[in-house]
């Protein structure tokens, strides 16, 4: 799959990363090298092998329904640029 | 079968398919990969864990709890359990979204494909298959009224356990959608993994809807083609099952009046207003729906253990449809009947309860007709019913040994209904016997022939006309003769 710079300018706005226009070019380059560089595992035959989710050997740790967190909004807040109430307040999001 | 739901449009009749995604809150203690308390009231953020606010470096832990209830819930909906089962990212920003990202599970979901039969008030039943059912977070809340120019977040929302229950086109009326979600409603209650509050948003649903042309929606259920059904919109958060029914009426006026004008329907996602009852346009931005999910690199491969499941599956509780199935079975209830009772499960064990060594079938006309009646009209649940079961039982036990009428116990319900205790002990306050003693109804019946010497030949060519008669010994003897006896009578007096 080749990239052009409309994708490169979609990614970019999905990603809300600003990339002024004369990084666009560069960007279809190197996306499209990385690319090719990861196509070339295509080449491996992986008829009837599973997929690989992790190369950890463990199961998926669970934890029991208790609560074991929470109760401090001015921790959590404590980063937030402005909050109010034990709110955090963002500019005006329009519906 | 009933007949199929169809508009009137001025190019002729379409019909409407309508498929659901319904999501309810899984009823835990805790969120679905933190530690924070999951509930309703309290302050602003006060329910947040640094997992849930996206602080770098926090890590997600799955609550084993929530992986139960939703085994539970596809065991329920006769559904496949998926041993293995993966999290992904659902990319997207909203200020309530901290992590920019929802977990949810796109390729390989928990449950797969199962079923829900509905029960329409007609009596006829209808199946709506299910496609899926898998685990997400929910978001924080964005307030948007508290200052003109500003959003407030509360995260306590966020990252609450979500099972999404997403439906095939399968519904083709908007009382059918309703009745399909009630349905689901009562057996997520009788599993007890929703609470199924929907006035608190625990229990929602995102209503798809298209419109088609009669004999389309046959096609698409034999190719399995949606290439023969119209563009769907999808109408979200809908929390009343009146609002889904109003959406729904509103939303596919809406699509067949810009297909007659020669238009197109957008696919795109809309809310509804029940203040103006109409349904809006969110978010059409073309790229709003480019969600680039992909697997969490969090998180592992969910895999159960098939004892595990089985374990779940033994530990089920009777479902509605099983417990329909003994309502009818064991009291010889209709279906109707039965169907209603077992829509709550409050309701029906109240039934139960109440029906114990009685006539069931009376008993479920009390609870049904006149309870949930009066119930319904002070907007009261069963489980905060003045009259206990054990009344109502014994009121249809009054009734049954002849010591009441079924008119005086109306009023004997209403004595219920105040407070004024156990039925027996109304019936003697007031004075309320039922006049069995054949005497007493005789001497009646023949003072009211010697009052009226013309009214018997009457009835003689008037067979109909007994019920004056019977009427007025019900006046007269206030109400308590037992109606059974004054026909006899009055028939044998009357020569009839």
């Amino acid at each position: 799959m080749a990239i052009d710079a409309a994708t490169v300018r979609k990614v970019a706005r999905l990603a809300r990363i600003a990339e002024p226009e004369e990084r666009i070019e560069p960007l279809v380059q190197e996306l499209n090298g990385i690319l090719q560089w990861i196509e070339q595992l295509a080449e491996v035959d992986t008829d009837g092998v599973e997929p690989l989710t992790s190369v950890v050997h463990a199961t998926l740790p669970l934890r029991d329904d208790v609560v074991t967190d929470g109760g401090d909004a001015a921790r959590v807040l404590s980063n937030a640029p402005k909050s109010t109430d034990g709110f955090y307040v963002v500019p005006k999001v329009v519906e | 079968m009933t007949e199929t739901f169809t508009l009137k449009g001025r190019t002729g009749d379409w019909e409407i398919v309508l498929g659901l995604e319904v999501h309810a809150q899984v009823a835990s203690n805790s969120k679905l990969f933190s530690g924070a308390a999951v509930g309703f009231g309290a302050g602003p953020n006060e329910q947040v864990s640094l997992v849930d606010a996206a602080m770098p470096g926090m890590l997600p832990v799955l609550n084993k709890y929530c992986v139960e209830q939703a085994v539970r819930t596809g065991l329920g909906l006769k559904a496949q359990i998926n041993l293995k089962s993966r999290f992904d990212r659902k990319n997207y920003f909203y200020p309530d979204l901290p992590q920019g990202y929802q977990i949810s599970q796109f390729e390989f979901p928990i449950v797969g494909e199962g079923e829900v039969i509905v029960d329409r008030i007609d009596g006829t039943s209808f199946t709506v298959r299910i496609e899926r059912l898998h685990l997400e977070q929910d978001a924080g809340k964005s307030i948007h009224d508290l200052d003109p120019k500003a959003t407030y977040v509360d995260l306590n929302r966020s990252g609450t356990a979500l099972m999404e229950i997403v439906s095939k086109p399968d519904m083709r009326s908007p009382e059918d959608a309703a009745a399909y979600v009630k349905k689901l409603r009562a057996i997520l209650i009788t599993l007890g993994t929703c609470d199924g509050d929907m006035e608190k948003g625990n229990l929602r649903a995102d209503v798809n809807v298209s419109v088609c042309r009669p004999g389309d929606y046959e096609k698409f259920r034999e190719t399995g083609s949606f290439s023969h059904l119209g563009t769907r919109c999808e109408i979200k958060n809908v929390n009343s099952y009146r609002f889904i029914q109003q959406a729904i009426q509103y939303e596919a006026r809406r699509q067949i009046e810009i297909l007659e004008d020669g238009g197109k329907v957008d696919q795109e996602t809309r809310l509804y207003d029940p203040t103006k009852n109409e349904t809006r346009s969110m978010r059409s931005k073309e790229e709003a729906h480019d969600y680039r999910y992909f697997p969490d690199p969090d998180l592992l491969p969910l895999v159960l253990d098939p004892a595990w499941v089985k374990a779940i599956e033994a530990g089920l509780p009777e479902l509605p449809d099983a417990k329909k199935a003994r309502l009818m079975s064991a009291y010889g209830l209709s279906a109707y009947d039965a169907s209603v009772l077992t829509s709550d499960g409050d309701v029906a064990a109240f039934f139960e309860e109440a029906a114990k060594g009685r006539d069931a079938k009376l008993v479920a006309n009390w609870t049904l007709n006149d309870l949930l009646g009066r119930l319904g009209k002070d907007g009261l649940e069963i489980t905060a019913s003045p009259i206990s079961a054990a009344d109502i039982g014994a009121l249809v036990g009054l009734i049954e040994d002849g010591t009441i009428s079924g008119k005086i116990a109306r009023t004997v319900f209403e004595h219920m209904w105040d407070g004024e205790g156990a039925p027996a002990a109304i019936v003697e306050k007031h004075g309320l016997v039922q006049i069995t003693d054949t005497g007493a109804i005789e001497t009646a019946v023949d003072a009211l022939i010697a009052a009226n010497p013309d009214k018997p030949a009457a009835v003689k060519d008037k067979p109909q006309a007994i019920g004056w008669f019977v009427g007025q010994v019900m006046k007269e003897t206030g109400g308590k003769a037992n109606p059974a006896a004054v026909n006899e009578i009055l028939k044998a007096k009357l020569g009839l």
